[in-house]
């Protein structure tokens, strides 16, 4: 029980996906310009990692170690499908919203950095929690990058409209380098709070995250 | 003839693929640090991209569509780029060695990278034929190729700066993205 929740924990803070990992980057920009869009791809992405790492799971027995990415991608996909087709059937205005980013789920690093990292290796509840943990991380921060940037970009939070008297809304936090900057800007200032609790301890001062391809399954190089 | 121009302006600049539409940006972001290696990662997305695009588009018109398999779309497609890239890898090591010596390491990484598969969904819900297919695929890899030569040069000219601990590394590396994708805004008027 303690192992379960230490391992469904992890992914809401320690090992937090697009912030500490720097994973998966392309849905963390692009979908991120509403809170709404935020939190629809990131429940896609919780259905998905949380099946495929209990699928991979009961599989990783059977799977031969050559073919394991091929095998992890055939998986991620057939899940990616059924999300499409439910997506199509019961929220067709977020699954046009979110368009070509609903099948680029497959492609996510993601999904098969948790499989290759941690379900190929461990029993099937303890990758269930790893899964549904970091899916729930990444909600989360999809969320309030979401949030943060509709605030910003139009003065609205999920569609409400909270902006205060002589609010001037920013309009390009809602498009491309909206993204790129608040993303940039949220790494550099979680380093800086992460920087002055190590000094509080006594520990040097260390650099922001790096993009972590090595625990990104689809490469197996630790150079990208 | 101007209409096939227009598209590959389009798809190069005006709609840049990372700048604009968001895809590829963990290699954008990964593999910037240094040009030599960021020119030898573009040049495999240019190649791998136009032939991905060109079997996507063959598999899609005469398997899919014909015995009525669209929803099975996302899983042929990925299916056919992994193989893709696995193959394109054996080729070039036993026929073009000079080719795989410059890009044989990235050819791995392409198989996770979104633009490719990216650009082959965006051709299909265009609806483009063959040939823009081809068209539009090449012009949207050298528009990655190109962003990232770019932002790569503006990140070794960094590398030497004196800069707050905490913005070193990626958060500079993405505010420079947005900023370079602001000044590739500016493209729009063009057409």
């Amino acid at each position: 029980m303690n192992r379960l929740w230490k391992e469904f924990s992890k992914g809401l803070w320690k090992d937090l996906p697009p912030f500490k990992l720097v994973l998966g980057l392309c849905p963390v920009l692009a979908v991120t310009n509403t809170a709404n869009n935020g939190l629809g791809m990131g429940m896609a992405v919780v259905f998905v990692l949380t099946l495929s790492n209990l699928m991979v799971s009961l599989l990783r027995k059977i799977i031969p170690a050559k073919v394991r990415i091929a095998c992890f991608i055939v998986v991620a996909a057939s899940l990616v499908v059924a999300v499409e087709l439910l997506m199509q059937a019961f929220a067709y205005p977020l699954y046009q919203q979110l368009g070509i980013f609903v099948p680029l789920i497959v492609v996510n690093c993601i999904i098969l950095g948790r499989a290759e990292a941690f379900a190929s290796k461990n029993p099937p509840l303890l990758s269930m929690a790893d899964g549904l943990g970091m899916g729930l991380g990444f909600t989360m921060s999809l969320t309030f990058l979401g949030a943060l940037r509709e605030l910003l970009g139009t003065g609205m939070v999920f569609g409400v409209n909270v902006a205060w008297e002589g609010f001037q809304p920013i309009g390009i936090m809602v498009k491309a380098p909206g993204a790129f900057v608040s993303l940039g800007v949220l790494l550099a200032i979680m380093t800086f709070v992460e920087n002055v609790r190590r000094k509080r301890r006594g520990l040097a001062a260390v650099q922001g995250p790096t993009h972590d391809c090595g625990s990104c399954g689809g490469c197996g190089q630790k150079n990208c | 003839m101007q209409e096939y121009f227009l598209l590959f302006i389009g798809a190069m600049f005006v709609n840049n693929i990372v700048l604009a539409q968001y895809l590829g940006n963990c290699p954008f972001i990964g593999t910037s640090k240094e040009t030599s290696v960021a020119v030898g990662m573009g040049g495999a997305v240019v190649f791998v991209a136009v032939m991905a695009a060109a079997i996507t588009w063959l598999v899609q018109e005469f398997v899919l569509a014909p015995f009525g398999l669209g929803f099975l779309q996302t899983l042929a497609f990925i299916l056919v780029i992994a193989s893709l890239v696995q193959f394109v890898e054996m080729f070039l090591k036993k026929m073009v060695p000079p080719l795989y010596k410059s890009l044989g390491i990235f050819l791995p990484l392409i198989t996770t990278n979104c633009a490719v598969m990216g650009i082959a969904l965006i051709c299909q819900r265009e609806e483009f034929g063959f040939f823009k297919t081809v068209m539009f695929s090449l012009a949207s890899g050298l528009g990655f190729m190109l962003a990232l030569v770019l932002l790569a040069g503006i990140r070794e000219r960094l590398s030497v700066r004196r800069l707050p601990i905490a913005m070193r590394g990626t958060p500079i590396g993405l505010i420079m993205a947005g900023l370079m994708s602001l000044a590739f805004f500016a493209f729009q008027g063009m057409i």
